[in-house]
């Protein structure tokens, strides 16, 4: 890591860090009620001191999450090459796909639980539906994004189809992807969070279902923490895999993340 | 799927034949004659060079003869076989570089050789010895010696340039289509530009195609200049240039270079006051 990336990441720690005290002052000085605004402190004591009755809802609400994303990714990947090859199955498809994703995922949940019962179906399926739409419109406008001249010197070559589609076509749509990918994982959590603050009996949203219903503010407040910790953790992860792939779209100095 | 043999006049064969041509573009009535009635003979081994007001259909016949468009009529023959029967390997070269960014200036180059026969039959086994030293070669040959490694991004229009035209000559194609390559060019690095095609023309004496706006590079490089009216286009001028090669700077300075591109100029300016 260069010295320059070094400091930018102090930053974002910083500002991090930052929030924090300004919050623990805020409570202090203008006595805000823990049942209102908990201190960073004390949400941080109960995420410490709740650890071992927290762990297996974060691990339950984790692999909810990496299912649901990976069956989107899938899906979503085969979808985008579906409506991406063809200019008029990507004109067609275009409305629709919007149409699907300007709906609010939460009115889709108690569908999900009428057809399969509460519990990790629906968590899954809700993870799936709120992810895939990024990764789908991603993987088709990437591939449809062309540069005709670069296809006019490889179809006077002689390339077939195949030969562009391989050497052009698909490694120009990587970024676009990868990129999805970042977003898809983060918007995944939200899907899962969602049903199961909504009908399930593990996972982290309920677990913060039930603390706000017993007044126990500072441990829904740990759970938020917990979701936040774990999406920066595998935005990272995504951010770090599309950096080594496509470093050459990103170039450089912008390699940070985001 | 009509197939003639390449006729041979003297001995010499003609690589492409346009007969009659026509291409209408657009449906409906927004419909334009961008060709009319276009015939034209090339020798193998000559370098055409086609100036003419813009929009005349330069590029169209450019993108007839590499088989990327097909006339609305007429015919067109490419090595003695109609445009789209057989893989011909054509090189190309278009204003815009455009290297694939994912990729080494030297995989760009060898690119070409990933695709045309026999090439691509050893591409695997050839690509990290007999390739590579054939695309280092030519890299050196346009004066980019050590850049096979370096990105895209890394390089300046110029040296970007170059490299295009080591992708489109590194399959030692019969026919090589350059649609105003320079274009984008400053004055200096386009001279400099103009000898190295020359250099690299005068080795393997492909069939050129070249599409410019620049009339001194035209008459620079080129051994026949034809000039075309405005659209719908037909040439109205086939000019044959021979001032000994390898031409020089000092030759554009000549007599006989400027009265060339002063005529050209006339017979342009003449063309675009027939619109």
């Amino acid at each position: 890591m260069s010295s320059m990336q070094i400091r930018e990441n102090l930053k974002s720690v910083s500002l991090i860090v930052l929030m924090f005290v300004l919050w623990e002052v805020a409570c202090v000085l203008f006595h805000i009620s823990p049942i209102v605004l908990p201190r960073p402190s004390a949400i941080f004591t109960t995420l410490f001191v709740q650890m071992p009755a927290l762990w297996p809802n974060i691990l339950q609400t984790l692999a909810t999450t990496m299912v649901g994303f990976g069956l989107g990714m899938v899906i979503g990947v085969a979808l985008g090459v579906f409506v991406g090859v063809s200019r008029t199955a990507y004109k067609t498809a275009y409305p629709l796909l919007v149409g699907f994703s300007s709906i609010p995922k939460v009115a889709v949940v108690p569908i999900f639980v009428l057809w399969f019962g509460s519990g990790t179906v629906p968590a899954v399926l809700t993870a799936l539906t709120t992810c895939i739409f990024p990764i789908v419109v991603n993987v088709a406008t990437g591939l449809a994004t062309t540069e005709p001249e670069m296809e006019d010197v490889l179809k006077a070559l002689g390339a077939t189809r195949m030969q562009v589609l391989w050497n052009v076509t698909l490694p120009r749509a990587m970024p676009y992807f990868f990129a999805s990918l970042k977003v898809a994982v983060t918007l995944a959590f939200v899907g899962t969070v969602l049903s199961e603050t909504v009908a399930s009996n593990l996972g982290i949203g309920t677990v913060m279902m039930m603390a706000s219903s017993s007044f126990d503010v500072p441990l829904a407040f740990a759970g938020l923490f917990a979701l936040a910790f774990l999406g920066i953790v595998l935005y990272s992860i995504f951010a770090l895999i599309e950096q080594r792939v496509c470093g050459w779209a990103i170039r450089k100095q912008d390699l940070a993340m985001g | 799927m009509t197939i003639t043999i390449a006729p041979t006049e003297h001995g010499v064969t003609r690589i492409a034949q346009l007969e009659n041509v026509q291409v209408r573009f657009g449906k409906g009535e927004n419909t334009f004659l961008a060709l009319d009635r276009t015939n034209l003979t090339v020798r193998a081994g000559d370098f055409v060079a086609m100036v003419g007001p813009s929009g005349c259909g330069k590029s169209t016949i450019l993108k007839l003869v590499a088989g990327l468009l097909k006339p609305t009529d007429g015919m067109v023959f490419v090595a003695g076989r109609e445009v789209g029967a057989e893989q011909v390997g054509i090189g190309m070269a278009f204003q815009n570089p455009t290297m694939l960014p994912w990729l080494t200036i030297r995989q760009n180059i060898m690119l070409p050789l990933k695709i045309v026969k026999p090439y691509s039959d050893t591409f695997r086994r050839d690509k990290d010895t007999v390739f590579r030293e054939r695309a280092d070669a030519l890299l050196a040959k346009v004066g980019l010696t050590g850049f096979g490694d370096r990105r895209p991004w890394e390089l300046s229009g110029g040296m970007l340039q170059r490299a295009n035209l080591c992708r489109a000559l590194i399959h030692s194609p019969k026919l090589l289509m350059l649609d105003e390559p320079f274009g984008a060019l400053d004055q200096f690095t386009r001279e400099e530009l103009w000898a190295i095609l020359q250099d690299l023309w005068m080795e393997t004496k492909p069939t050129v195609f070249l599409v410019t706006h620049d009339l001194r590079e035209a008459a620079f490089l080129a051994s026949r200049i034809l000039v075309m009216s405005a659209r719908p286009g037909r040439v109205t001028e086939d000019r044959a240039v021979d001032f000994p090669r390898p031409r020089t700077l000092e030759t554009t300075f000549e007599s006989g270079f400027t009265d060339l591109t002063n005529d050209l100029r006339r017979m342009i300016f003449a063309a675009r006051q027939g619109v």
